[in-house]
């Protein structure tokens, strides 16, 4: 653990600023979390991760959630509570990159550190730095990865997009195309479709893209729960090629059991960690971080393609988050 | 009282005696399932028209497939709706419904006692939020609000972040797929929604219930005064609804083995959305179950036709609005010349 600490004091500036606030709470530092929503698994393990390394060191994790995945109001009223609450810092994964930045703002004007987790902000420096994922790199792996495993097969692909608007769904999306070598509205993409992740809406969506086409032999899919549903739609046909992201235990089993042919695994226990530590820091000698720490990913496959880094699933399943 | 009535108004069985086939045929499928059934016609006409993919044996198999879930939903929302009240926690109800079924299922119990544990939950849900519009006289938009609010947090509380992945067997039965004549894929779901169908219906326009429903939602003291009582048939509603909504928890475990408490979150409104279109009215006492079957029907081939050509989604959800909202103008135009 303290390697985890010391990584992120390495990647933190040693400028000191702010006035401040009140940190402290019955002696205690205290720290906000907002997330997304509080019902994503995803958010809960990186909640639990966030609470398990506050009490180690002695702090103390409030954490809070929008009421869904895009509720900007519900996390701006999140982050003026816990203003309220004269945190120290507060950590935050914005459902959208701008639609908090003026809450924001004033908290970081009250000198509480803001960091943004798992998901960047646009501009980036709305906060004082991002503890992520690189996005856009994971769907370039995994874009890279499908690509590979189609072989010389011409691409027939189906997109099984997220949330409109959301900057994970747009920095995954281009990533995949790009990994892939495809541009939007390439006639190798045969359809695209809004699923907000969401298995059901996923299923339906590929079992009405794949009637309308049969020659469909790649999937690019959000996150796991669309991957699932893209492979019950195809009733586990496997000359298709399901390519996900996100790394959940559940993601790593299928890709075990085939019923993907890879997943990018992300790493939110580390995100939390690091964030917590670095609010932390920032109380004890304020020392502020900056930047973008990223908190890589990693390609997981049982059937590896030549010049393509991967771990296979036991690894996967050592690794993976819930 | 008016010629636009679904309800039998005068008991059917004195006015069958040489009622000529087309008659007995409309009443059967209620006047009110014209509109949605010449949308169905005119959306399958131009899909099969213009997709070469539309119009086959598998795709139909799919889109009754799609339309499963929603459209057991929207049976129990069209029970309510003709009472005049409306269901916003029906989908949340159902999700808390495969919860629990899954959950039990997975480790603690054997299947079919989990499925009726489950069934039997949603039921004194449904029951209970019945007793709130009967007894405190609350708005059912308000009781059926706060029920959806705190079964939703409920769902998340017991689900702890995780969703439940469901062992095939009897809980994934109804997903379970068969061909009829070597070709036809069905789904035991087919054939459960089939029965509940039909068994609303009987129980809407053959039966003395069915009739104190309609006048409860045409005019509850009307009925009250003509010796209807209003309560009993109210609560019995909610409770029948509730039940209906634990069967169609069985039929989303059939399509997804997998229960997730952020699944169906937009049930509520697909549910209401179909029984508008199918032409009942959110006023009450008028519509049924053919127009409800029918206009779920049109929502599901809607979104897999539009797909098949090509359509965006955010334009999919565009053209549904578009069709309630004339729904809902035709039915208040009805309404008028009926009045």
């Amino acid at each position: 653990m303290t390697g985890l600490t010391l990584l992120v004091t390495g990647c933190t500036s040693t400028k000191s600023g702010g006035s401040g606030g009140g940190s402290q709470s019955g002696g205690k530092v205290t720290v906000g979390l907002v997330t997304k929503t509080n019902s994503n698994p995803y958010f809960v393990k990186l909640r639990d991760s966030a609470k398990a390394e506050a009490d180690k060191r002695g702090a103390k994790l409030i954490p809070l959630a929008g009421k869904f995945d895009g509720d900007n109001q519900g996390q701006v009223d999140a982050i003026n509570n816990l203003v309220a609450q004269n945190v120290a810092g507060i950590l935050i994964t914005p459902s959208n990159s701008s639609g908090v930045l003026g809450a924001i703002k004033a908290a970081r004007a009250k000198g509480i550190v803001v960091i943004a987790l798992d998901t960047a902000t646009e501009p980036a420096d709305a906060v004082d730095a991002t503890i992520a994922t690189d996005n856009t790199a994971a769907g370039v792996s995994q874009g890279k990865y499908v690509k590979a495993a189609l072989g010389k097969r011409k691409p027939a692909l189906v997109m099984l997009d997220g949330t409109p608007g959301s900057t994970v769904n747009t920095q995954r999306h281009s990533g995949f195309l790009k990994g892939f070598g495809l541009k939007d509205g390439s006639p190798g993409i045969k359809g695209t479709a809004v699923t907000n992740g969401d298995q059901t809406k996923a299923q339906t969506a590929m079992e009405n893209l794949y009637q309308r086409d049969r020659d469909v032999n790649s999937v690019y899919t959000l996150n796991e729960p669309a991957a699932a549903g893209a492979s019950e739609a195809l009733g586990g046909k496997k000359s298709v090629v399901i390519g996900s992201i996100d790394g959940s235990c559940a993601g790593v089993r299928n890709v075990r059991s085939g019923k993907f042919a890879a997943t990018v695994m992300q790493f939110p226990k580390k995100m939390a960690q690091l964030g917590v530590d670095a609010v932390i820091d920032y109380a004890k000698d304020k020392k502020k971080p900056s930047g973008f720490i990223d908190t890589g990913s990693q390609l997981i496959t049982d059937k590896p393609q030549p010049g393509l880094e991967s771990k296979d699933t036991a690894w996967g399943l050592k690794n993976c988050w819930g | 009282m008016t010629a636009t009535q679904t309800p039998p108004a005068p008991a059917p069985e004195t006015t069958a005696a040489g009622s000529p086939l087309k008659s007995a045929a409309v009443r059967a499928l209620g006047n009110s399932a014209a509109g949605p059934l010449a949308a169905l016609a005119i959306a399958i006409a131009v899909f099969a028209l213009s997709t070469d993919t539309f119009f086959t044996i598998d795709n139909g198999s799919l889109i009754v497939q799609q339309f499963l879930v929603v459209g057991t939903l929207a049976l129990g929302q069209t029970l309510i709706i003709l009472t005049a009240g409306i269901d916003l926690a029906n989908a949340a109800i159902m999700v808390l419904g495969t919860l629990v079924i899954a959950r039990l299922g997975q480790h603690t119990l054997p299947a079919g006692v989990a499925l009726v544990v489950g069934i039997l939950l949603c039921t004194a849900i449904g029951g209970l939020a019945g007793a709130f519009v009967t007894r405190l006289r609350l708005p059912p938009f308000i009781v059926t609000l706060g029920v959806l609010s705190v079964l939703t947090a409920v769902s998340q509380l017991f689900a702890g972040g995780e969703s439940f992945s469901v062992p095939p067997g009897l809980l994934t039965f109804l997903g379970e797929r068969s061909y009829l004549f070597g070709r036809i894929e069905v789904t035991y779901g087919m054939g459960v929604m089939l029965v509940l169908g039909l068994g609303l219906w009987f129980l809407l326009t053959q039966t003395s219930w069915g009739r104190s429903v309609y006048a409860v939602g045409d005019d509850e003291e009307a009925a009250r005064l003509t010796g209807i009582n209003t309560r009993r048939t109210l609560l019995s509603v909610y409770v029948l609804a509730g039940f209906v909504y634990a069967i169609g928890a069985w039929q989303a475990l059939g399509r997804i083995p997998n229960a997730d408490p952020n699944a169906f979150q937009t049930g509520n409104l697909d549910s209401i959305t179909a029984v508008v279109i199918g032409g009942t009215s959110l006023f009450g006492g008028r519509g049924g179950i053919p127009g409800t079957v029918l206009g779920a029907l049109v929502v599901t081939v809607l979104s897999n036709g539009l797909t098949q050509a090509g359509i965006d989604s955010l334009y999919q959800q565009v053209a549904t609005g578009i069709l309630v909202i004339t729904a809902v103008a035709v039915d208040r135009v009805v309404r008028r010349r009926a009045a």
